[in-house]
């Protein structure tokens, strides 16, 4: 997994590199800077020149100033990696998700996978960031600061021996207790705001019924348990700061008694007063440095969650792919369903369809009939292989879907889901999506086709409005029809209305109708409907039930044949006769 | 705690140019709110939380003179060529001794207040969350139909996250910080003047540096965030669409548009972190240039000669000679000193942060609550053979309005769910009339349609009859009761709702039909199910009334969600129902699955039906068409029919209703 996540770094490895050298010679340099200071402060006690005493500062602020610059170095280029690693990253998991077909599209919702791509990435950036940066550094400056303390201090470097295994121990126990604690809060956590979300969306029948107080209740009940497993967490977090201390604090002891003794009983030749303050600096230099590494610890951990998210996406296969020598045309608009069955997952015990046989010549208008759950969609999905059929073939134009160029086949079987979309930009660009290169009269000839013409004409901004996100500034009867417009310009061989047209009048819906049978005889019509008038006049209707064929025919055929068929013409039509009383 | 900081190289050092106006600045109302709060919300802990911190942050920043006066025995010991550490541990030990007192104080006040820090922030968030729910509960309709849900939640999520960081961490330091500054800054003082001047000046440059640095960083951290909203925007708009760019092959050209929005993302996302990551080595070595240069000036003054200066001085006690043992602390206390104004640098961007999450949380507890002056308030009674009513303390099945009057008397009204609506005029927005002059009668157990396009106003009528919406102009009257008397709740208890979004809550079906009456028995809740046609599918899930339900039903289909919806309505017996839109999610033929029950829900109660389908209207006692507000058409259906207008063109299909 992680050997996967990291290949994203790619053009950023430089960068990432670079970190690491310029860190590593920070880390050194500011090693150094104490160890050269205390040779300065002896100097100064030993009253040696002025000049002396100058060129050895000038020495350290070369240091200083040195390691200011491999610092900030190591950050700009630090930031530059992991911004990188971090676009990569997005750019792969975008890019792997256009490979997906239907059925991997299905396993994943649409929220997780923006997650996924956004708090995710994020997530993992910052832990790259660490890594690259104090994940580096932080063992670096342990093991230099305790090599020069030893090399300066000597004795007085003991203290260490003992006090690097108490604090590593002692932070290791911490975040050990504190992550599961805190993983289990979040969970918790997590749903406390799934409640409240689902309160907000709900308003209107928590205030119809007047449960406001009920609510109240429910919330504060959960959020005092919340708040009881909270502080459990955060007060074994909050140990790590005495523990810091006490090991800040017996360090200062140790090494002012002990050293003042040294320096007592050897006259001062054995250790000094400069180098006591550097054993200070070092002290504190180790002891943060695992107060760091614990926060990686912890960091890594934290973050490894999301990586697994990440991952998850990364590694799925697309069930769907072009074969190796594709077929890249399609003759004509024909359509054979051979024995067809097909499930939407091996492991489904159910058939969503089974024994399908249906042949539809070019050029045919086919209706689909039946209740919710009858596989309706399903059935038509298969034809421009947004799945691939579980036993059995489906054929376009003579020859299996399974051997086209999966963008041919696409490209000529132009398909109007029933769950529908515009996006956000002018009506033009979103209908382009059917033609790139589509001219502005073969927009207007398609609007005039869908009936959509007419009322974009009275848009102020006409053919240049701009719909927002999801479409919300048209009716759902206008947005289907710039749905079929939309279809339209591919200039199929095939289209497909899977119940498009649901929210149009019917007498918009018979306009579509007629123009289609006028304007593109030759295209194979395929619509799905709810209305029985919508598919009345069709060559050839289907009714499906429970995943099968139930029957087959013109309309007169199945008011005579078929019982589904007739209920639900009876049912449609029922006021009907009213009317005409 | 301190809000204002008076120590030099605090944030009012900063100038005012190296920051975006009003970006890094503090909201001091906010701060003063918050620390008040935490006051209040702990009177004996907070204070105590703040000693201990003030305590050990004195303590941190005096060990300084303990190694400046062991450093000195040692120096007078080789000074005067004496190796005998018996002698000079009977110096030494009693100043350890000391130390290591004040140390274990220390240590004891350190564990107290992270321990306390721990669960006073705790307790604060859950104190400001469940603040913030109870006032959002008291919050009008009228709030969330006009703020997005996301930009609420984010205030549960976002912005208490910000706060805890500001009330476990950043609080703390800054004071913790300044403490130890102030501190080490009057002691620095008392070694040496001079020296202290040494320092400062480096510090002002220090918080030159970092202003112009932190005021980059936080430009960009801002075009980041705009940069992450846009990249955000586009990834959601194209997974809720993927299979429409798949159905158009539509692949090639979205990561094209997406790798554009993706590199600006990168861009901002680099500059951003390269500014505030340079900004610690930054910060860190000036200390370290400093903490030489204190060192050669030191040196200088050491061996030039230079008499000392002290504070120490005004109250009569001569400043010390420069020396080593001066020195040595001296170096000490500088990176103290600058490590500590460092922190309190970086502690200001997530403190204005935090505040600012803060203040939005304080948004929503200030925000006006709905109104409620009813008086007129709903109860059980029993009504005897004359008509005459007493009130019940138990559930009898009939209620009465209660009616107190100025003088002191009291009258019941029985419930019958008699709904008039005279002349009523609305506006959601001033000068935007969405209803004019609506005039509409139900009598008890009536059933009433409204018919028209979105936007013709049908939803705004039920609203005004249980008042998430108050009317501008005109009377609505409840039993011949104004609605504006009767105590909003109880005018809600008489009215049961089922709206076209059905909102589920997490909990079993069974608690999911018990909100509309939580005092029903698991009985009569099953017998509400029944009414609604829902207790057969029900009894068919996996663990039937005790399935839980997660994520508003999703284990469920949209008509049972819906049943379950009906049987909560049911549950509740009201007179009076209002079914918005109830069933257009439904095809056809499951509706006539719901239609049984709702026709059975719909018996004997006044009715209110907003639909799109005509034929689940068709049977009601009076329809209206609305259109842009007004009422243009009311009758029957065979009326309407007859009058051969806008209902007639709609159920022929002639007209589109959208």
């Amino acid at each position: 997994m992680l050997k996967r996540l990291l290949s994203c770094v790619r053009e950023y490895k430089l960068a990432t590199i670079l970190t690491l050298i310029f860190i590593t010679g920070e880390v050194v340099i500011e090693v150094f800077i104490p160890f050269i200071t205390a040779d300065l402060v002896n100097l100064i006690e030993a009253g040696a020149e002025l000049t002396d005493v100058v060129k050895r500062g000038l020495v350290l602020l070369v240091m200083a100033l040195a390691s200011l610059c491999c610092g900030a170095i190591a950050g700009f280029t630090c930031a530059k990696a992991s911004a990188g690693f971090a676009k990569n990253l997005r750019g792969d998991l975008f890019h792997k998700v256009q490979t997906y077909s239907f059925e991997n599209i299905d396993k994943f919702s649409s929220s997780s996978l923006v997650t996924r791509m956004t708090t995710d990435v994020t997530n993992v950036q910052m832990a790259f960031m660490m890594l690259i940066r104090i994940a580096i550094r932080a063992p670096l400056m342990l093991i230099f600061s305790v090599i020069m303390a030893y090399i300066m201090g000597g004795a007085l470097a003991t203290s260490f021996v003992v006090l690097i295994p108490f604090l590593a121990f002692g932070l290791f126990l911490v975040a050990r207790n504190a992550m599961p604690a805190f993983k289990r809060v979040f969970k918790k956590y997590d749903r406390l705001n799934e409640s409240i979300e689902e309160n907000v969306r709900g308003m209107r029948v928590v205030k119809g019924f007047s449960r406001e107080e009920y609510e109240k209740e429910k919330f504060g009940k959960a959020a005092e348990n919340i708040r009881a497993d909270f502080t459990k967490a955060e007060r074994i977090v909050a140990c790590n700061n005495p523990l810091m201390q006490i090991c800040v604090y017996f360090n200062m002891v140790f090494v002012l008694t002990i050293g003042s003794k040294l320096i007592i009983e050897s006259g001062a030749t054995l250790i000094n007063v400069g180098e006591i303050s550097a054993m200070l600096t070092y002290g504190m230099q180790i002891l943060m440095q695992l107060m760091m590494l614990s926060m990686i610890f912890v960091m890594l951990t934290m973050s490894s969650e999301s990586m697994k998210r990440i991952y998850e996406v990364l590694s799925e296969t697309p069930t769907l792919k072009s074969p190796e020598e594709p077929v890249t045309e399609v003759t004509d608009g024909s359509i054979v369903f051979d024995n067809v069955s097909f499930k939407y997952s091996e492991k489904a015990e159910k058939y969503a369809l089974s024994d399908i046989n249906i042949t539809i010549p070019s050029g045919a208008t086919v209706g689909i009939l039946g209740g919710t759950g009858s596989s309706k969609s399903t059935i038509v999905q298969l034809i421009p292989r947004l799945y691939d059929v579980s036993c059995g073939s489906v054929a376009v134009g003579g020859v299996d879907v399974r051997s086209y160029d999966l963008d041919t086949l696409r490209g000529e079987v132009a398909m109007v889901l029933q769950k529908n979309l515009l996006f956000s930009g002018t009506i033009k660009e979103n209908l382009r999506w059917g033609n790139e290169n589509a001219t502005d009269e073969e927009i207007i000839e398609a609007c005039r086709l869908a009936q959509a013409d007419e009322f974009v004409r009275s848009f102020p901004d006409g053919y240049d409005t701009y719909i927002e996100q999801g479409g919300t500034n048209v009716s759902g009867g206008q947005k289907q029809r710039l749905c079929i417009a939309r279809a339209l310009l591919k200039k199929p061989k095939i289209l497909i209305l899977d119940d498009s047209t649901s929210a149009v009048d019917t007498k918009t819906d018979m306009l579509i109708r007629s123009a289609f049978k006028k304007y593109i005889p030759e295209t194979t019509k395929i619509i799905i409907a709810q209305r029985v008038a919508s598919v009345q006049d069709a060559d050839m209707i289907i009714v499906m039930d429970g995943g099968k064929i139930s029957a087959v025919g013109t309309h007169g055929e199945l008011l005579e044949t078929s019982e589904i068929y007739r209920e639900v013409y009876t049912q449609q039509t029922g006021g009907g006769d009213e009317n005409d009383r | 705690m301190t809000g204002k900081q008076k120590m030099p190289g605090g944030p009012g050092m900063r100038g005012p140019g190296a920051m975006p106006p009003g970006k890094r600045k503090i909201d001091k109302g906010t701060l003063g709110r918050v620390v008040k709060l935490l006051f209040r919300s702990y009177p004996v802990l907070v204070p105590m939380t703040v000693f201990c911190i003030v305590f050990s942050a004195v303590v941190s920043s005096i060990p300084s003179i303990f190694i400046q006066k062991i450093l000195k025995v040692v120096e007078n010991y080789t000074d005067m060529g004496s190796t005998d550490w018996s002698a000079a541990s009977k110096e030494i030990f009693p100043i350890v001794g000391v130390l290591i007192a004040l140390y274990v104080v220390s240590l004891i006040f350190i564990t107290v207040y992270t321990q306390l820090g721990a669960y006073i922030t705790q307790g604060f968030l859950c104190k400001m969350r469940r603040k913030m729910f109870d006032g959002m509960q008291n919050l009008p309709i009228k709030y969330f139909d006009t703020n997005k849900h996301g930009d609420i939640m984010s205030r549960y999520t976002n912005d208490i996250d910000t706060l805890r960081q500001l009330v476990s961490q950043s609080l703390p330091q800054l004071m913790q910080s300044a403490i130890i500054v102030c501190t080490v800054l009057s002691l620095m003082l008392c070694y040496s003047v001079w020296m202290t001047l040494v320092i400062l000046v480096g510090v002002i440059a220090m918080m030159l540096v970092s202003g112009k640095i932190g005021g980059g960083s936080a430009k960009y951290f801002m075009r980041q965030q705009k940069a992450i909203g846009k990249a955000e925007g586009y990834i959601q708009e194209m997974m809720n669409g993927q299979k429409v760019v798949k159905v158009f092959s539509h692949e090639k050209k979205a990561n094209e548009d997406f790798d554009k929005i993706n590199s600006e993302l990168y861009e901002d996302s680099s500059k951003a972190h390269a500014y505030a990551n340079m900004l610690g080595p930054i910060i860190g070595n000036i200390g370290n240039v400093l903490y030489v240069l204190c060192a050669i000036a030191s040196g200088i003054f050491l061996l030039s000669d230079v008499p000392n200066i002290s504070i120490s001085q005004i109250v009569g006690i001569p400043a010390q000679a420069f020396s080593i043992s001066l020195l040595v602390p001296f170096l000490n206390m500088t990176k103290q000193f600058t490590g500590n104004v460092n922190t309190l640098s970086q502690q200001i961007n997530t403190i204005v942060m935090g505040l600012a999450g803060a203040k939005r949380i304080f948004d929503v507890m200030d925000e006006a609550p709905e109104t409620d002056d009813g008086y007129v308030t709903l109860v059980d009674c029993n009504i005897d053979e004359n008509g005459n009513i007493t009130e019940s303390d138990k559930h009898t099945g009939h209620w009465a309005w209660k009616h107190p009057h100025g003088d002191g008397t009291l009258t019941y009204t029985e419930l019958k769910g008699d709904v008039r609506l005279t002349e009523v005029d609305f506006a959601y927005e001033e000068g935007k009339d969405v209803l004019h002059d609506v005039s509409v009668y139900a009598e008890p157990g009536q059933k009433v349609a409204f018919v028209g396009a979105t936007g013709a106003g049908k939803t705004t009528i039920t609203n005004l009859i249980n008042r998430f919406y108050d009317i501008a102009d005109g009377k609505v009257r409840y039993d011949g009761i104004n609605v504006s008397k009767i105590k909003k709740a109880d005018l809600r208890r008489s009215l049961g709702i089922v709206l076209q979004e059905t909102n589920l809550f997490t909990g079993s079906v069974m608690d999911n039909i018990r909100y509309g009456r939580l005092d029903a028995t698991d009985e009569e809740c099953i017998e509400a199910s029944k009414l609604a046609g829902a207790h057969d599918f029900i009894t068919r899930l996996p663990s039937g009334y005790d399935t839980e339900l997660t994520n508003n039903g999703a284990n469920l289909s949209q008509g049972q969600r819906q049943l379950i919806a009906i049987a909560r309505a049911a549950v509740a017996d009201p007179p009076v129902m209002i079914l918005d839109e109830a069933t257009s999610s439904i095809d056809t033929r499951t509706e006539a699955i719901v239609q049984k029950g709702m026709d059975s829900l719909m018996e004997g109660r006044t009715v209110f039906v907003i639909a799109h389908r005509l034929s689940t209207i068709m049977n009601s006692d009076v329809i209206m068409v609305l259109d842009h507000g007004r009422i243009i058409e009311r009758g029957s259906h065979e009326d309407l029919l007859a009058q051969k207008g806008t209902y007639y063109q709609l159920y022929t299909g002639a007209f589109e209703l959208e």
